[in-house]
């Protein structure tokens, strides 16, 4: 179940007389916004598209001395991450961004991060990964390294990238664990959209001081970080991770509902959108959410009973809370911007495994989209719809 | 734990703060005998599991007693690691981090970043060094685009490679620190080909490249130049990198009790040179008063003994045409006569 204040409803009602700053940034400069307002210890910086922006912007503010950063200027993503280890094990605030290809070749110091309870944050622009070459949106890189231990969270909007990178930060060091915070690549990172920000102070205070107990640069108390384990060990250290990557179910609500109180926006594992008589659902994450919402608002009006299930929390994967949403649909459409190749898409896999438990299941059907940043119209989301409502499987791709 | 006498020298611990640009006196290793020497303060603790007569062992503590106590160390994955950190086991007494095989200078990289961070912040009080321990495996192959990184931009470290010249820590694979002729288990001598068919790459003028301010290449045998050269190499104004000779027994096939000899051999037999570049100026440390000869260098090890043999002369002359070109040129470049 869905605590009651972690179910969204969205809409566009006054911030209750909160006072907030409005202002037009595209996604990748509203996550540069949020990481200046929490003025980090250490950013390690190496340039891919489309994250660029968001890295360019950072060490822009650093050049006008907006932030005090060491920033760390490395000659690749792996190096990235590992900077990144190398600096949140010494005991500092640590955030950095990358992409696709970037995210590929840190792969393996993704799993030592996570590994070493490590609470990094780091902003994902969602882009496909090679070959062919292609720098332009989809979820196929980010989705790949799901597996590895990092909170991951996705964003649909300018908005929610910037009001997750906050509460990602205070949720990774709440958790002692790296958390992604992911955006699509062009459509939200590259869009200039008005979104609200906090006041410098107020996010700073909401982040809070970061002081922790075990630090590399603790000579008094030396300590030997990334010893290897034999079986008798390493098992039980890989349990105790897997309990506290759930620690997500327990320390997310209670970061965004702090982050609530500041903001006025509240975030959920899941957002529903017009769910509460939804018979047929499109289940999807990050920017398609906002053209399906447009689609649902339409259809609606011609009192059509659809709705849509955005996923915000990726992993740990909230599959109790979206069972019991999808237990109230009669059709369901899993749209993911990604393959797995050789098996289910990434999305559609995890929300078959959801629902398997349900008595009553909605008829469940995938569909893949958007790769390599195909554009998705509303006319084919609408196609979905028609199809679910008439009992019809949708079609595999959309193209 | 049993803290002993610590010689005067030490108090001279260089440890400066990374933002200080001044480059402090390096203390005279010639007042410290053996004795006081081996009596001061070793943070590496023994009980750890590398072979009877390993090289690193004691590269390690050599330069951890020059480093001093307030001291962070990252070491890449290989021999050292594996047999100093066993969990729930550590050899380290000073705080210590491994992370991967490749990245161990990027590791120390972030460390040294979040010590500029949380110094300036008031975070952490003491002056620290720091310190990388990586094999030939870790610096001149995978580990070489994170260690030009670090050296590029200048993170005040001290790299050092114990150069085992192979990839000892899987069972003696060739690396590209690997000499010319070596056997080794990916360049086995066969009836067609005799081991190693490739020289060294030249890690050290490498490092020399990135106009840092202290290189120095140096072996476990002489302990006074090795300690000479991590206290400079502390007290570089920016980063620093030794190349320290380390005997492996096991896949050099040599006697356990050997290290030192076979070490000094190398030195003599000037297939391993102790030179140092500061400040881009060469300067030779150790000139054999009459050069050994190099078959008493390669006879001792398994690894060369197909070299001894008649019909593989060629790559015996071969080794000692390449060994002698580089010593006249080392002479040249430290403004040595012959």
């Amino acid at each position: 179940m869905i605590p009651e204040q972690m179910r969204r409803e969205s809409s566009n009602e006054a911030r209750g007389g909160v006072r907030m700053k409005k202002v037009a940034l595209t996604g990748a400069h509203a996550s540069a916004e949020a990481m200046k307002q929490i003025n980090p210890d250490v950013v390690p910086v190496y340039p891919i598209t489309p994250q660029t922006p968001m890295m360019e912007k950072f060490c822009y503010f650093k050049a006008e001395g907006e932030v005090d950063t060491e920033v760390v200027l490395v000659e690749s993503e792996h190096s990235v991450m590992s900077v990144a280890v190398g600096a949140s094990a010494a005991g500092a605030r640590v955030m950095t961004a990358s992409s696709s290809q970037g995210i590929s070749l840190m792969n393996e110091v993704l799993s030592v991060a996570s590994g070493s309870r490590l609470p990094i944050l780091m902003n994902v622009v969602n882009r496909a990964v090679s070959a062919p070459l292609n720098i332009h949106c989809d979820q196929c890189s980010t989705m790949s390294v799901r597996d590895l231990g990092w909170v991951q969270l996705f964003a649909e909007t300018s908005q929610e990238a910037y009001d997750l990178t906050l509460i990602g930060m205070k949720l990774a060091e709440a958790m002692k664990n790296p958390v992604m915070v992911c955006q699509d690549g062009f459509i939200t990172s590259h869009c200039v959209e008005i979104l609200e920000i906090l006041e410098q102070e107020k996010a700073r205070k909401y982040v809070g001081d970061y002081n922790p107990k075990n630090k590399l640069l603790d000579v008094n108390n030396p300590m030997t970080f990334g010893a290897w384990q034999m079986p008798s060990h390493y098992m039980d250290t890989k349990i105790e991770q897997q309990k506290a990557l759930m620690d997500a179910f327990k320390e997310y609500p209670k970061a965004a509902k702090e982050y609530e109180a500041v903001s006025k926006r509240s975030y959920g594992f899941l957002e529903e959108y017009k769910m509460k008589d939804a018979e047929a659902v499109i289940v999807t994450t990050g920017s398609a959410a906002g053209t399906t919402k447009a689609v649902i608002d339409r259809m609606r009006d011609k009192g059509k009973k659809v709705g849509l299930l955005k996923i915000v929390l990726m992993r740990p994967f909230p599959y109790n809370e979206i069972a019991n949403v999808l237990s109230k649909a009669k059709a369901a459409c899993i749209l993911d911007r990604a393959v797995a190749f050789g098996g289910n898409a990434p999305l559609y896999g995890d929300v078959m495994q959801a629902c398997y438990s349900l008595n009553k299941k909605p008829k469940i059907s995938g569909s893949v989209f958007g790769l390599g940043g195909r554009e998705l119209y509303e006319e084919q989301i609408e196609k979905i719809f028609n199809d679910l409502l008439a009992g019809k499987n949708t079609e595999e791709y959309v193209k | 734990m049993n803290i002993r006498k610590i010689p005067a020298v030490t108090a001279n611990n260089v440890q400066n703060s990374p933002i200080d640009n001044s480059v402090q006196k390096t203390p005279k290793t010639t007042e410290l005998s053996i004795k006081e020497f081996s009596d001061m303060e070793s943070n590496f603790a023994p009980g750890h599991g590398s072979c009877s007569g390993c090289g690193f062992p004691m590269i390690v503590r050599t330069v951890l007693k020059a480093a001093g106590k307030n001291t962070i160390a990252a070491v890449a994955t290989g021999c050292l690691e594996v047999t100093s950190t066993q969990y729930p086991r550590s050899a380290w007494k000073i705080p210590c981090i491994h992370s991967l095989f490749e990245n161990s200078a990027a590791t120390i990289s972030g460390a040294e970043s979040a010590y500029r961070a949380l110094k300036r912040k008031g975070k952490v009080k003491e002056n620290l060094n720091f310190v990388v321990f990586a094999g030939d495996g870790g610096t001149y192959d995978i580990g070489l685009q994170s260690l030009s990184g670090m050296l590029e931009r200048g993170h005040k470290v001290v790299f050092v490679c114990y150069d085992n010249g192979a990839y000892q820590n899987t069972g003696n694979q060739r690396s590209s620190g690997t000499p010319y002729s070596a056997h080794t288990t990916t360049t086995p001598v066969g009836k067609a080909i005799k081991g190693n068919m490739l020289f060294r790459k030249d890690i050290v003028r490498i490092a020399a490249a990135h106009n840092i301010p202290y290189v120095a290449q140096a072996a476990v045998h002489n302990w006074q130049d090795l300690f000479e050269k991590a206290k400079k190499a502390f007290s570089a104004n920016g980063p620093a990198f030794l190349n320290v000779f380390s005997p492996c027994q096991l896949n050099w096939g040599t006697p356990t009790d050997m290290a030192i000899d076979i070490s000094k051999l190398a030195v003599n037999s000037n297939f391993w040179p102790l030179f140092e570049i500061e400040n881009g100026k060469y300067k030779l440390n150790y000139k054999p008063s009459s050069t050994a000869p190099l078959e008493e260098f390669l006879k001792q090890q398994k690894r060369f003994r197909h070299l001894l043999l008649p019909e593989n002369k060629q790559y015996l002359e071969n080794l000692r045409k390449k060994v002698n070109e580089e010593w006249d040129k080392l002479l040249k470049q430290c403004n040595e006569g012959a």
